[in-house]
């Protein structure tokens, strides 16, 4: 872990954007996340780590109520983005995603043109007045996604033909052409070469001028150069969290200390 | 030796080309398996194979060739004029089978012995009497030249009952003498079964395809008997149709192609919506629980045989199409009705399309709809635009299947349409479509050798050539979008 750099971590804001209190999560009898307690704040790119299984994919999808599809999933406890209640009758799950945008663990592009998939979530919400302003915002999403160069010239070429890699800066620019508060992103480099991540992880410090970025991976170096928040889970516990300084080089917790040092995992 | 007999015989021998094969293969390993080429199975199975599988196919040559050249010996004692047509041919044949057969009965019972059933002729008494008294009734005293063929043909049947044994068993035993011959630990034993796999499934689909070659092969050929009686720009373009037996019949192929369109149209026109938001119901939306008890009930429809629909369409879609539409409309008075036939046609097809189109969509991704819901859409919007996009070469192939069906179907347009040709715009008035006129054509003791039978055949190329359009269209119409959508 020698070429961690570690980038200045002055938060900007201190606000909690997201707040979630006793939060545990039930999959038909396994207990998967267990009384997580935690702060996300605006404005700062927090990451999440952890060891495989231990529950970061499940808290990232209570965020924007995901697990909703998934019939097993009970969700309890609170929580609160911008003070209101996600779990609340009177919220629309849909509206909260449009709000909450995510870009998910497996590349799930549509089988529609590169195009049609950036386009999607602006024409749902109606965004554009225009083919002119669409076009803009496919452009841009794609730019910031590092994809447009390769892209720019197969744009009605099927999303699914991509390389693996290719679609997952794909489901990046879909997922930031809603323009949403909140960006979930789950493990967005996992497929990408250093170059790419570069770029993902450029994009990733720009939007935390406008958004709030959570983000998940396993990669420690990874973790430290881009977020100013970390939180530790395993089985299914938030073990710490804190600053991404503190974390990587004087963590409370003996089983943080243990994961980072690669003692388990 | 019996059919039964030899292929127990070749079983035996199979498995007995299994066990040798397997037992040389290890022995020539001394044991030690992991130095031969393939699986000690595998050369059990390609004994079993040698032994079985070019005895099985002289055995199923033979057993086609056969009656074909007995049949050519037998009419030779016929004149030569009297077996000219089709017709005669088989009516003869019948009469020779049924009195070998006769012989063969009474020789099994003790009526004749084997000699004397070689030597019996007409001359010396009865023969209808004797089979008589054995069970076998003939409706006319046999001519000598039926009783010669039918003992010329127990002669050919039984020389050649023994040389097909004989031939199957030397090829078997040949076939096993050169698998354990062949069998040692570097012979590829695992290939060869793999190519007999091969050859297997290839000849699996070469039957279906031949099938389908030798019925379009003898549409055509009756197709241009017909065409060379009856004009065929009349056929095509003559917008009558009023055969008589008489001669002096009108084909036009005109009112029963509309008929066939029009009541299909109405169908799918009822099929379709209903299937396909049946399907998105239970796929998307229906709980777990409702969806075991619905998806059962609906395919039950399925299982109705579709005289029943004729009958429901007759009695009760009929009758209330009439007096609540065309009579107060002023479109007639007809109980038969395209509308009753199409709606009646379409009911039957819901299932079809609703059950397969549920699949199908189920099939989708669930990461595909995550995807859409997570960028904040709601469950119609990803219905709409990423799943049925991403269902639907299916969906087009179950709406296809449907159409097909539609197309073919022909209890339900009697009972529920008519059986009138019939050029019209009105949905309320009796049509009829081609599958009817094919049966009606055909129905009655006529010979194929008037245009009036033969139309049918030309009526059934027309709906063939429809089917085929319709599947083409269909492929090009997923292949456009699977290149947009895959
Ligand atoms: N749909 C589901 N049904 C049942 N159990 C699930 C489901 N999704 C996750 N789990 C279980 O919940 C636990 C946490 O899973 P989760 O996907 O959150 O892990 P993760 O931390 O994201 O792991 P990884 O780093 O491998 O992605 C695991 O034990 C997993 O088996
Ligand atoms: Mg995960």
């Amino acid at each position: 872990m020698n070429d961690m750099r570690i980038v200045e971590r002055d938060v900007d804001t201190q606000k909690a954007k997201i707040t979630a209190r006793g939060v545990q999560v039930h999959y038909g009898t396994t207990h998967a996340l267990k009384d997580v307690n935690v702060d996300i704040l605006d404005n700062t790119v927090t990451a999440f780590i952890g060891p495989s299984g231990c529950g970061k994919s499940t808290f990232l999808r209570c965020l924007n109520r995901m697990n909703d599809t998934v019939a097993s999933a009970r969700v309890s406890g609170e929580i609160l983005i911008d003070g209101e209640n996600i779990y609340d009758k009177r919220v629309d799950p849909v509206q909260l995603r449009a709000k909450v945008g995510m870009v998910f663990q497996k590349p799930n592009p549509f089988p529609k043109s590169i195009y049609d998939n950036v386009a999607y979530g602006p024409k749902i919400h109606g965004m554009t007045r225009n083919k002119a302003d669409l076009d803009e915002i496919v452009e841009s999403a794609l730019r910031k996604a590092a994809l447009w160069n390769e892209a720019k010239d197969r744009l009605n070429a099927p999303g699914t033909g991509l390389s693996g890699g290719q679609q997952q800066r794909l489901c990046i620019a879909r997922a930031i052409a809603t323009s949403p508060e909140v960006l979930l992103m789950d493990e967005p480099c996992s497929a990408l070469d250093p170059i790419a991540t570069a770029q993902v992880e450029e994009l990733i410090d720009e939007l935390r001028a406008s958004f709030s970025v959570v983000i998940v991976t396993h990669s420690m170096q990874q973790a430290a150069r881009v977020s100013q928040r970390t939180a530790f889970f395993h089985l299914g516990n938030l073990v710490e969290y804190g600053e991404t300084g503190t974390i990587f080089t004087n963590p409370t917790d003996p089983r943080t200390e243990s994961y980072i040092s690669g003692r388990i995992g | 030796m019996t059919v039964a007999l030899t292929l127990t015989v070749l079983l035996v021998l199979a498995v007995a080309g299994f066990v040798l094969g397997r037992r040389r293969a290890v022995a020539s390993a001394q044991g030690n398996i992991r130095v031969l080429h393939s699986l000690p199975n595998y050369y059990g199975w390609h004994g079993a194979i040698m032994a079985a599988v070019p005895a099985l196919l002289a055995l199923a040559v033979w057993l086609i060739l056969q009656p074909m050249v007995v049949e050519r010996q037998v009419l030779g004692y016929f004149p030569a004029d009297s077996v000219e047509s089709d017709a005669a041919r088989t009516l003869i044949m019948a009469d020779v089978r049924r009195v070998a057969n006769g012989l063969d009965v009474a020789v099994a019972r003790g009526a004749l012995t084997d000699v004397q059933a070689r030597e019996v002729s007409t001359t010396t008494g009865s023969i209808r009497e004797v089979l008589g008294t054995v069970g076998v009734a003939l409706g006319a005293e046999v001519t000598p030249q039926v009783l010669e063929a039918a003992q010329r043909s127990r002669e050919l049947n039984l020389s050649g009952a023994w040389m097909r044994t004989v031939l199957t068993l030397t090829l078997a035993l040949a076939g096993l003498a050169y698998a354990i011959k062949v069998t040692d630990k570097d012979f590829r034993a695992r290939n060869r079964v793999e190519r007999v796999m091969l050859a297997l499934l290839m000849l699996a689909s070469t039957i279906a395809i031949l099938t389908t070659v030798g019925i379009v092969m003898s549409m055509l050929t009756e197709s241009l008997r017909f065409f060379s009686m009856y004009p065929w720009q009349d056929f095509f373009l003559s917008l009558t149709w009023s055969p008589s037996f008489q001669g002096n019949s009108q084909l036009g192929l005109a009112p029963l192609l509309w008929g066939t369109l029009y009541i299909s149209l109405v169908s799918m026109l009822v099929a379709v919506p209903i299937g396909l938001f049946t399907a998105i119901y239970l796929a998307e939306y229906a709980s777990p629980r409702l969806r075991a008890i619905i998806k059962p009930m609906i395919e039950i429809i399925a299982g109705i045989p579709t005289v029943v629909f004729g009958l429901f369409a007759l009695v009760t879609v009929g009758p209330f199409l009439r007096d609540a539409f065309a009579q107060p409309l002023g479109l007639g008075t007809s109980g038969s009705s395209v509308m009753t036939a199409g709606i009646v046609i379409g009911i039957l097809n819901i299932p079809f399309i609703s059950s397969l189109a549920d699949d199908i969509i189920n099939a989708v991704p669930q990461s595909m709809r995550d995807g859409s819901y997570g960028l904040g859409a709601t469950k119609s919007e990803t219905i709409r635009q990423v799943v049925l996009p991403a269902a639907l070469p299916g969906v087009v192939g179950a709406i296809l299947l449907a159409a097909s069906r539609a197309i073919g179907e022909t209890m339900i347009v009697v009972m529920g349409a008519g059986a009138a040709a019939r050029l019209d715009l009105n949905p309320f008035e009796a049509m009829t479509t081609i599958t009817v006129k094919i049966v009606s054509q055909l129905t009655g003791d006529t010979e194929f050798n008037s245009p009036e039978t033969l139309v049918a055949f030309a009526l059934g190329m027309t709906l063939f050539v429809i089917t085929l359009g319709l599947n083409i269209v269909a492929l090009i119409i997923v292949r456009k979008y699977r290149e947009q959508y895959e």
